[in-house]
């Protein structure tokens, strides 16, 4: 949490009209390289949110999130999975997860073998007979936080519901524990809490979008598969994401309306 | 576990406590029809299951919350479906549902209908019993023939208004499987018109083993014509169960979705038992055949002669094989709905737990328990044609009535 990525980009620039002399060309240098992947996706959140989240005054209906997955850039290391459960006190053992990372083996006839053994957070075993397989590749799953979420609609009390900058969050203390969220949700995304005994999920880590900060998932990726911001029209690094990329999002024909959106993602996955 | 299932779905969600209350929930509105029959359709032949298939709607229903909220996460916090139901959401309606047929349907339709007895049987009675059924009576106990014209239209409109209800009831526990976009297996339209079909099934096979069973505990002879009655419409209700539950199939193959694949495998490899040993081999087709064997409602006399007794106990065996039936309807839909996962890629396995909230035990116990209630509820208010109170007090009673 030391070296968060909140950037108030003002806050060390040189001032206008100043020449920017050797010292702060080389800082300002070394620090996007140090910090590409992690700028990338702090810039998205913009100066107005990391000023709201400084000053406590956030206004979720100014925001709109999403996340859009490389999943090209995934490299199956899992430090997401782990990051997530560290960040949101997922219980740490197998089975229960906010996010898990699938590996996928398409073999030459066609075949699909899929894995995610405790998440991935493990490492992935070697592929048995290695020179059949076509392709491979590893798939991040988490909450889509669809725009039509099948799981608040089914809610007999409300305890799940959509918030204003549309993530969807469990109301722990509401919760009355009937599981049918987790019955609705298409992408497997939900669970039942083994200690709290509410159904929990992804959150985006909505505690930390509040103060400005990234998901913990986004924050730890070391090639900037995930790519996390606005979705409305602002200049971002997940704007510019959905623009030069093919986009897919998962199960489209439930009309779920899901907000992570994956780009370079073979039909396979489901 | 074969194939992949998604991490989160190595839990099964809905434990064999889900399984039960369909079931139970099917029995409550197909004992409430058949009971309706009588009432509403005038089958004059079943009127001596008529007060038995209301308490033993009454008594089902009691129990059917129960699992339900033994399965929740925070039972303390059920009442919030009341307090603020999420007018989207399929189950919230549960509660209103629920209190609806409850209060307005079952409970109402049992006290009109037993005003009267309960009257005489609190003139008859002395000390405590005396005043358990004045307090039923919730001191009502105008016996002229305009209050007994009364509480018979009144039973009949809310009769009336209980058919729909009845559907309501068992077609709505339908939807809440059948609505689940997410999962195939459930994902259905025809869910409710099935769930409520089978619920008939179940009802009138219910009413029918405690009937014969019950009446043969007492030492009286059976009713034939209403067993035969009853039989005969258990066949109807079967055969429109399996028509739809065919069409259901067929259409699924027909369609060949991308679901199909795992669908089929769970169904060769985790409910072949379940499914085509006992749902539809035991559970439809031997007690199809059976009955449109022997039942004289068919065929004057049936296809095969059979003498009484015979038919009774083959009724009796058909009843209990489609209870059987039944129960694996709600097991491979709610058990079933979870064994394959939505990745469509893998299949998981159930293991009942023997003890715990969630147990065997606790299932059979709360299986029991309606008939616990049940037995308490036929102490209280004999259904029983016999049983009906002599109205000794007719002539005492003008006095009552002009006061």
């Amino acid at each position: 949490m030391a070296d968060t990525p909140r950037i108030e980009p003002t806050a060390e620039a040189p001032e206008t009209g100043q020449v920017m002399n050797r010292r702060h060309f080389l800082s300002d240098v070394a620090s996007v390289c140090a910090g590409t992947p992690l700028l990338l996706g702090a810039f998205q959140l913009g100066d107005a949110l990391a000023q709201e989240g400084a000053d406590g005054s956030y206004n979720a209906s100014d925001h709109w999130y999403g996340i859009g997955i490389d999943v090209q850039k995934c490299i199956g290391c899992a430090r997401c999975v782990v990051a997530c459960k560290t960040e949101n006190d997922v219980p740490s053992e197998p089975h229960f997860f906010n996010t898990w990372i699938e590996r996928y083996a398409i073999r030459g006839d066609g075949e699909v073998e899929v894995e995610s053994p405790n998440g991935g957070i493990d490492g992935f075993p070697p592929i048995e007979d290695p020179a059949s397989v076509r392709r491979t590749f590893f798939v991040p799953k988490l909450c889509n936080q669809c725009e039509n979420p099948p799981c608040v609609q089914v809610c007999p009390v409300g305890a799940t519901f959509i918030t204003d900058d549309g993530v969807i969050l469990v109301d722990e203390e509401y919760c009355i524990g009937c599981r049918y969220c987790i019955q609705a949700c298409p992408y497997g995304a939900r669970y039942m809490h083994p200690e709290k005994h509410v159904a929990a999920k992804c959150t985006f880590c909505y505690h930390r979008l509040r103060r400005g900060l990234l998901p913990a998932c986004v924050e730890v990726c070391p090639t900037g598969a995930r790519i996390f911001g606005e979705l409305t029209d602002r200049p971002t690094p997940l704007a510019r994401f959905m623009r030069f990329n093919d986009l897919q999002v998962l199960k489209p024909n439930l009309n779920t309306k899901p907000k992570a959106f994956y780009a370079n993602m073979d039909y396979e996955v489901s | 576990m074969q194939g992949y299932i998604y991490p989160n779905e190595f839990e099964l969600q809905w434990s064999l406590l889900i399984v039960l209350y369909p079931y139970l929930t099917g029995l409550v509105a197909g004992a409430f029809i058949l009971a309706s029959l009588e009432r509403v359709f005038n089958v004059k032949e079943v009127q001596p299951t008529y007060r038995l298939a209301l308490l033993t709607a009454l008594a089902f229903l009691i129990v059917a919350p129960l699992p339900l909220l033994a399965h929740l996460g925070h039972p303390l916090r059920s009442y919030e479906i009341f307090m603020t139901p999420n007018r989207q959401s399929a189950m919230a309606m549960f509660g209103f549902v629920y209190a609806w047929y409850l209060m307005v349907v079952l409970l109402l339709e049992i006290w009109f209908d037993y005003r009267r007895d309960m009257v005489l049987w609190a003139r008859q009675s002395r000390g405590l019993k005396r005043w358990l059924y004045y307090v039923l009576t919730l001191g009502s106990t105008d016996l002229s023939p305009r209050a007994l014209k009364f509480d018979d239209s009144a039973g009949r409109w809310i009769t009336v208004i209980g058919i729909p209800s009845a559907f309501l009831l068992h077609g709505y526990v339908g939807f809440i499987f059948g609505s689940i976009k997410a999962n195939p297996w459930w994902s259905s339209v025809l869910m409710p018109v099935v769930f409520l079909f089978s619920a008939i099934v179940s009802g009138i096979a219910l009413v029918l083993v405690l009937y014969v069973l019950s009446t043969m505990l007492r030492w009286r002879p059976i009713d034939m014509a209403c067993l035969d009655k009853l039989a005969q419409f258990l066949f109807y209700a079967l055969v429109v169960d399996f028509s739809l539950e065919a069409l259901d199939f067929i259409h699924r193959l027909y369609e060949a979705e991308e679901s199909i694949e795992i669908l089929s495998l769970m169904i060769e490899n985790r409910l072949f038992i379940s499914l085509i040993v006992l749902q539809v081999l035991m559970g439809t087709v031997i007690p199809l055949i059976l009955l449109a064997f022997v039942s004289p409602g068919l065929r004057r006399g049936g296809f095969l002669r059979t003498p009484p007794e015979l038919r009774q106990l083959l009724y009796l065996v058909c009843a209990i094989m489609i209870q059987v039936g039944i129960f694996s309807i709600r097991w491979n839909v709610v058990i079933g709905g979870q064994l394959f996962s939505k990745s469509l890629r893998g299949l998981t396995v159930y293991k009942v737990e023997l003890f715990g909230i969630e147990g065997l035990a606790m299932t059979i116990g709360l299986l029991c328990l309606p008939f616990v209630i049940l037995w308490v509820l036929v102490k209280i208010l004999p259904p029983w044609p016999d049983a009906v109170p002599q109205d000794e007090a007719e002539a005492a009673e003008p006095a009552l009535v002009t006061q």
